[in-house]
């Protein structure tokens, strides 16, 4: 077990590892992300009352799901990087705040362009939005804070304890709809009963949603791979490797 | 577990608690403001301030819409099958309004009970199917 675990701290082994996964989630992105949208789009009838201006809902649900999924990547990483000071927990830490960041935008801006035809408004302070709009503030605080620091360690630390206090921000954002009166409906997707979203129009946004995780997957490897050759170029492997790379 | 890595474990452990039992204070100092709305029945208890801006959701109730024909006024019931409020708002209403959905009013509660809407949202429940699927659960609705 342990030899496990300090073998997947090796940013070298983990370098090579996330070259051989990366063309395989990068065809997984692809084909469930161009699948998905274009049946979504395309083939799944309107909704009953909303016509078909629902079917934001294949890029806003998965990009809301995957936002809060990625911050407690990053909340991990970050409790790894303080317990054990791995180097490698703490790139990937810092590699999930842009991604993250990026999707919290986008759900908050699908959001309000679904909300001013629907709801009648673009904004409404209600419980779900404005904890998803703490979330977004949470990804560019880690973002800014990384770079407040001269000194990278001391950066790492501060960044994991802020993603650890602002992990309790998620399931308030999950339950949000539930423990407070809201103008954001409660969930239509349900793991334990029957969803209240018709099958023909659920099968493809699960599509859309593996779509959106697989894609997470993609932009940290080859954030965090990035982050990696910066960290070490001055060893040998990074060396050598790009030693190699320039005479082919 | 080396101590030091498990001291630093239980300095994790520590903050995530704290951070956690922090905000769940703060939730339950703050339970009614982060409510959006008051539903009706709290407002027929009389928990509703009068005269300040508040919001009302609720349904609307079916036939209670009335329109007037030479303005945009307009005046309906927010009903939470429990108790009832009578709504006045003048301008253009949300493409999902409409009888028996979901609202949810922005304005002041006068002295009359009545509530003087400055804005109307639609609020829209957790229900997605094909018209067709609906129109067959209409039809297959018993009468009544």
């Amino acid at each position: 077990m342990w030899g496990w675990f300090h073998k997947w701290s090796s940013p070298r082994w983990f370098y090579q590892l996330s070259g051989r996964l990366l063309p395989w989630l990068a065809v997984l992105t692809a084909l469930t992300l161009v699948a998905g949208v274009a049946w979504g789009l395309l083939f799944v009838p309107p909704d009953y009352k909303q016509g078909n201006s629902f079917r934001i809902i294949y890029i806003h649900v998965p990009a809301a799901a995957v936002a809060m999924a990625g911050y407690m990547v990053m909340a991990v990483a970050g409790a790894i990087s303080l317990i054990w000071r791995i180097k490698l927990a703490d790139m990937v830490m810092k590699c999930c705040a842009p991604i993250g960041a990026a999707l919290t935008f986008l759900a908050l801006v699908t959001g309000a362009i679904w909300g001013k035809p629907t709801w009648g408004t673009w904004w409404v302070w209600d419980a779900r939005i404005t904890s998803v709009l703490v979330l977004f503030f949470l990804y560019v605080g880690v973002l800014a804070l990384y770079e407040a620091f001269d000194n990278k360690e001391a950066a790492g630390r501060a960044c994991a304890i802020l993603a650890l206090v602002g992990a309790v921000n998620i399931p308030v954002i999950y339950w949000s709809v539930e423990w407070w009166y809201s103008l954001h409906q409660p969930a239509s997707i349900s793991f334990t009963g029957e969803s209240s979203i018709h099958p023909s129009m659920l099968r493809p946004l699960i599509l859309t949603i593996i779509g959106f995780y697989s894609f997470f997957a993609v932009s940290l490897l080859l954030f965090v791979r990035n982050e990696i050759l910066n960290r070490e170029r001055n060893t040998r492997w990074v060396r050598e490797l790009i030693l190699a790379d320039s005479k082919v | 577990m080396h101590p030091l890595r498990r001291q630093r474990l239980m300095i994790v452990l520590f903050i995530v608690m704290a951070a956690g039992l922090a905000v769940a204070l703060l939730g339950y100092a703050l339970r009614q403001n982060i409510n959006l709305f008051y539903p009706p029945s709290a407002i027929a208890a009389g928990e509703a301030p009068v005269g300040r801006d508040i919001r009302a959701g609720g349904m609307v109730l079916e036939g209670s819409i009335q329109r007037a024909a030479d303005s945009l006024d307009v005046s309906f019931i927010v009903t939470d099958y429990q108790a009832n409020v009578p709504v006045t708002y003048t301008g253009i209403l949300p493409d999902l309004f409409s009888e028996g959905e979901g609202v949810v009013v922005a304005g002041q509660l006068d002295d009359q009970g009545v509530f003087r809407a400055s804005q109307v949202l639609a609020k829209h429940d957790e229900n997605y199917m094909p018209p067709e699927v609906s129109d067959a659960l209409e039809k297959a609705r018993p009468e009544g």
